[in-house]
């Protein structure tokens, strides 16, 4: 009899807890259902259409706009610059921030102000700084080229972004000054985590600052290395507002990525059907890669 | 000879080693800080310039005279007016997340309930969603609901696209708060909602000023949804606005410069003042990783 109260006891609680969670919960899972769940699974229904976005005239074409992106060579280009932005970005802006906040968090608070410089690109909106690099880095009056004249002596011209090979590598630079305060600050938090008893008991065993780093503090820094390089690739495979508003895509589609080209088919040339064909293609490869890349790390952490 | 202890010459050595490692390190920093701060250098000082005066006298040199008409301008031609639409949707979109993602992260980091894991996974693996996935399909909601171009069509996906990153933060903030606090609350005869309010939101408040400034300026900033769901001049955002001085003065670059600089310098000011809650509560988010 007792034993029987108990229970129901024990189930009212359960209910009553689960209807607190739900109260809880819905808000945001609406919101996360109507602007992202939804609006997901109908880029890949319209990506069966031909359809310019705006006119009732939506035709069903199966699966011909799929067939056009497996052959579509500017599609594979773009995703060929997203996968050298990647590299890059990984390679440069999480070691420079990793070495950032290790000088930050060596010095402590009296390298306050290095840590305040050093994170002040992160301020800036992208269109920003995209306008802001295009006259800094202009042929005429720009910073680089004005060095080089009063270095050289006479007028000389480094075209940083308006030719094919140099203006990839240019934006790749511009990403790394805008993002590397982000990862700075992300690592400054990650060693603030690791036990202070941690770092004194290596010194009373007699380490040095530099065995600490290299034989406590990076490996304990492991899980936060793999999430940043996740964050770097995804933001780097769905990279955007910067290029859109510093190059376009030009010159000649050199800086083209996944995400300027459909945002060029489709709210430019207005063909949303394609569109959303490359936007879910870009969404498909993009997971993928996360995918994998998840999955090599941690055979690697294994062993 | 063995030593079994470091002798004085040992000690000097190593104080000499890291002297030199500190005078790399710290020339190092200074390269970095140059690299930094030149193009603020190039953006401030030639926005006091007229618009011929840059390439005559040099972008390097020192504005003469200063030229502060540039500034003037900016402002007079409806610089606030973009300021404060962003204002509004900034601070709506906000509140609005702040509140959503700690309802959120309050069951989930301290209820016991069967779906609990599946709906933090189901909300997290929500962060790789890449926004231009959905913005046909956004662009498309917002003329069936009417508020295409409108301020308001912006505040929704960008609550949705904060909420995320938010609640996984939050989350793991949330975690870290004694459960005895709970207990003894509820041995006072506070209930789950009455516990929410008065005990867990007022001890979350250091995660969620941290979640405030990076969101805060992740909208102050956003380009994409902006750029696609407004066309009205006059109701669009501050980094719309860039682009709309940028068409107006083409060829006069110290006023667009000028502009540049008064759009950052709200986000500079308002992260010298907040700047340590910054680390605090990103590092409950590092911790998990």
């Amino acid at each position: 009899m007792k034993k029987e109260k108990n229970v129901s006891l024990a189930q009212a609680k359960a209910r009553s807890t689960a209807r607190a969670a739900t109260v809880f919960l819905i808000p945001a899972l609406l919101l996360i259902a109507i602007f992202i769940i939804y609006p997901v699974i109908d880029t890949f229904a319209i990506s069966g259409n031909r359809w310019n976005g705006i006119s009732a005239d939506r035709v069903f074409i199966g699966l011909d706009n799929w067939k056009a992106l497996i052959k579509d060579e500017m599609f594979w280009k773009s995703f060929r610059h997203n996968l050298i932005v990647m590299v890059f970005s990984i390679l440069l802006q999480i070691p420079l921030g990793m070495l950032l906040a290790t000088f930050l968090d060596a010095g402590g608070k009296k390298f306050n102000i290095f840590k305040i410089i050093w994170f002040l690109p992160y301020l800036m909106s992208s269109v920003a700084i995209a306008f802001l690099f295009v006259y800094a880095l202009a042929t005429n009056g720009g910073i680089v080229s004005s060095l080089a004249s009063i270095i050289q002596g006479k007028k000389t011209t480094i075209d940083l972004l308006g030719t094919a090979p140099n203006a990839l590598y240019t934006i790749i630079g511009v990403m790394a000054w805008q993002f590397t305060p982000f990862y700075m600050v992300y690592f400054i938090a990650g060693y603030g985590n690791i036990d202070t008893s941690i770092y004194e008991a290596a010194i009373i065993d007699g380490a040095t600052r530099w065995q600490y780093i290299k034989h406590i503090a990076i490996p304990l820094l492991g899980p936060i290395f793999k999430t940043a390089c996740t964050m770097s690739l995804i933001g780097s495979l769905k990279y955007f507002d910067m290029i859109w508003n510093m190059t376009q895509g030009g010159p000649a589609g050199s800086t083209e990525l996944m995400a300027t080209y459909m945002y060029k088919l489709s709210f430019q040339q207005f063909n949303m059907g394609y569109g959303s064909t490359v936007a879910a293609g870009m969404f498909l490869l993009i997971t993928a890669i996360a995918l994998l890349f998840n999955k090599v790390f941690k055979v690697k952490e294994e062993y | 000879m063995e030593k079994g202890y470091l002798d004085d010459s040992d000690f000097r050595k190593a104080k000499i080693k890291s002297k030199i490692a500190w005078t790399i390190a710290i020339l190092f920093a200074c390269v970095q800080v140059t690299l930094t701060l030149t193009p603020f250098f190039f953006m401030i000082i030639n926005s006091f310039r007229k618009q011929f005066d840059m390439l005559q006298q040099g972008v390097f040199h020192l504005p003469d005279p200063w030229y502060f008409k540039n500034y003037v301008d900016v402002v007079t031609h409806g610089f606030f007016s973009y300021f404060f639409n962003s204002v509004i949707v900034v601070a709506v979109s906000l509140v609005l997340m702040l509140a959503i993602s700690s309802f959120a992260a309050y069951p989930l980091s301290r209820m016991k309930f069967k779906l609990n894991p599946y709906i933090y996974a189901l909300i997290v693996a929500m962060m790789s969603v890449p926004m231009h996935v959905t913005l046909i399909p956004i662009f498309k909601l917002t003329q069936t609901f009417g508020l295409y171009d409108s301020l308001w069509s912006l505040i929704g996906p960008y609550v949705a696209f904060a909420l995320p990153m938010s609640v996984f933060i939050l989350t793991a903030f949330m975690k870290t708060i004694p459960k005895e606090i709970e207990e003894s609350a509820e041995i006072d005869g506070c209930n789950r909602y009455q516990n929410f309010f008065k005990m867990i939101l007022p001890l979350s408040k250091s995660g969620l000023s941290t979640l405030a400034i990076y969101n805060g300026v992740s909208m102050w900033n956003e380009f994409a949804f902006a750029n696609t769901l407004i066309i009205t001049p006059a109701r669009k955002t501050l980094p719309l606005a860039l682009g709309q001085f940028k068409g107006e003065h083409s060829l006069d670059i110290p006023i667009i410069l000028a502009v540049l600089t008064l759009s950052v310098l709200p986000m500079i000011t308002l992260f010298i003042i907040f700047q340590d809650k910054l680390v605090k509560g990103m590092m409950a988010g590092a911790v998990k990783g």
